[in-house]
């Protein structure tokens, strides 16, 4: 029941982007097309997932035993950075197809905040691993519907000719991203 | 806990966790590195490495890549010239009629002594700036070098100096990159055959008598060059010279005929 908590809270009740308000800038900045979109979350999830893992091992087995807990933004930053490139090694060669689909969102999320964010939460929750790892998932899917569903708004609000030469481009999607965090509150009651 | 350790433990545990990640990935590097063309990287040792952007790619790298690739061909280094073009080639395989080299050319004359100034301009030292003044500039020649080295500033082979109030190109140095061309807000800099000595060092398209009041060496589009070429390779349009270089035998009869000694030709210092 607990893994069940975790996954509707972090994906749609404290949605990363819309109620945490973390990972703004990749959330604008590669919500144009759909497709990219699409990758984005993609790359996102995979990260997210193994960072969660990655960082409750070193935080649990590391830091703790040795009493260095205040390391943990440190230790948290060089497993992620060293995880992320590792992973662009190992895609690059065996998977060039998704490599190029991914691109260079990979190199992005190393200093994506969401994906430090979700290792620090599960720091601070005490989850253990399967709870860290689901954690990690269903933030990261809470991430990919946001990103998902605003560039698919975009793509429409580009098409409109009546648009406000004012509004055109990021003023629109920021009122666009106000309301969709807005939409989300009403998940709040979820789980109550 | 003792004293020592609560120093030690943090860096060893740190610095183990970063030297075991740095060895994972130096190891992941070499078992998963992706077998790029071994032509690539040498022909990236035998661009200049300037990083300009004459080329149209955005670094030596991507111009490496596209040279590679096919997309570019082996001269694409307007920098490196004939020399690294026979590099490229020798690299790849296949001659290369080297392209002509190109030098920038500030088409103006006009230095302190020969052209009047309109007024004092004490504003900001770069051309672009001054050139947003009333009257754009203070020169009194519209067209003409300001002196205020914008294209100085831009040239990354230390090629121009502005010696008596114009820039003037170090035609050794000069690698035609293109950077000059693009920051002179007079579009005063071309670049022109490096061989192609006779050039009308001029820009102004006024008519002659406005030109004669306010500079001595300016073109006044009088076309004595153009009854004198028997090569047809000197034309005035919109008042002014212009060489096709394609045509110019460098006779240097217009040189010779120009009233005002705006045609540079061989004599002519850098």
């Amino acid at each position: 029941m607990k893994i069940f908590y975790i996954i509707i809270s972090s994906m749609l009740v404290n949605n990363f982007v819309l109620s945490r308000f973390l990972g703004i800038c990749s959330f604008l900045g590669v919500s144009k097309k759909t497709d990219t979109a699409f990758g984005m979350g993609l790359a996102v999830t995979f990260v997210m997932a193994l960072a969660s893992f990655m960082s409750w091992i070193v935080f649990n087995l590391i830091l703790v035993p040795l009493h260095l807990e205040y390391l943990y933004t440190l230790a948290f930053i060089l497993v992620i950075a060293a995880l992320v490139q590792f992973i662009e090694m190992v895609i690059q060669k065996t998977n060039p197809g998704l490599y190029k689909a991914l691109g260079i969102y990979l190199p992005l999320i190393t200093t994506n905040c969401a994906v430090l964010a979700v290792a620090v939460i599960n720091m601070n929750e005490n989850y253990n691993l399967l709870e860290s790892v689901v954690n990690g998932v269903s933030a990261a899917l809470g991430y990919f519907l946001a990103i998902v569903l605003l560039s698919g708004i975009r793509e429409r609000i580009d098409n409109n000719k009546n648009m406000p030469e004012a509004l055109k481009g990021f003023p629109i999607t920021l009122i666009t991203a106000g309301l969709m965090s807005i939409a989300f509150l009403g998940f709040q009651g979820l789980l109550q | 806990m003792g004293n020592i350790s609560s120093y030690l433990n943090p860096v060893l545990s740190l610095g183990g966790l970063g030297l075991l990640f740095g060895l994972l990935l130096g190891y992941a590097s070499k078992k998963f590195a992706i077998e790029v063309d071994p032509k690539i990287p040498m022909v990236r040792d035998a661009l200049p490495g300037a990083n300009c952007g004459g080329c149209g790619y955005p670094g030596c790298d991507a111009c490496a890549k596209a040279i590679v690739e096919g997309k570019a061909s082996p001269n694409a280094c307007p920098v490196g010239g004939a020399e690294v073009a026979k590099k490229v080639g020798e690299i790849l395989g296949v001659s290369v009629e080297a392209g002509e080299k190109n030098v920038a050319f500030v088409k103006c004359k006009g230095t302190c002594d020969k052209s009047k100034e309109k007024f004092i301009y004490n504003g900001i030292m770069d051309c672009r700036q001054a050139t947003q003044t009333p009257g754009e500039g203070s020169k009194g020649c519209s067209y003409g070098c300001l002196g205020l080295g914008s294209c100085v500033k831009v040239c990354a082979f230390d090629a121009i100096e502005i010696e008596d109030g114009i820039a003037v190109v170090n035609e050794d140095k000069c690698t035609a990159c293109g950077m000059c061309v693009a920051a002179c807000p007079k579009d005063l800099i071309d670049l022109v055959p490096a061989s192609k000595k006779v050039r009308v060092q001029c820009n102004s398209e006024d008519k002659g008598k406005d030109v004669r009041s306010y500079c001595e060496v300016g073109c006044i589009a009088c076309n004595i060059c153009q009854k004198t070429c028997r090569f047809g390779a000197i034309k005035v349009t919109n008042n002014i010279a212009q060489v096709d270089y394609s045509k110019c035998t460098q006779c240097m009869e217009c040189v010779n005929k120009c009233p005002t000694k705006v045609i540079s030709g061989l004599i002519a210092k850098k």
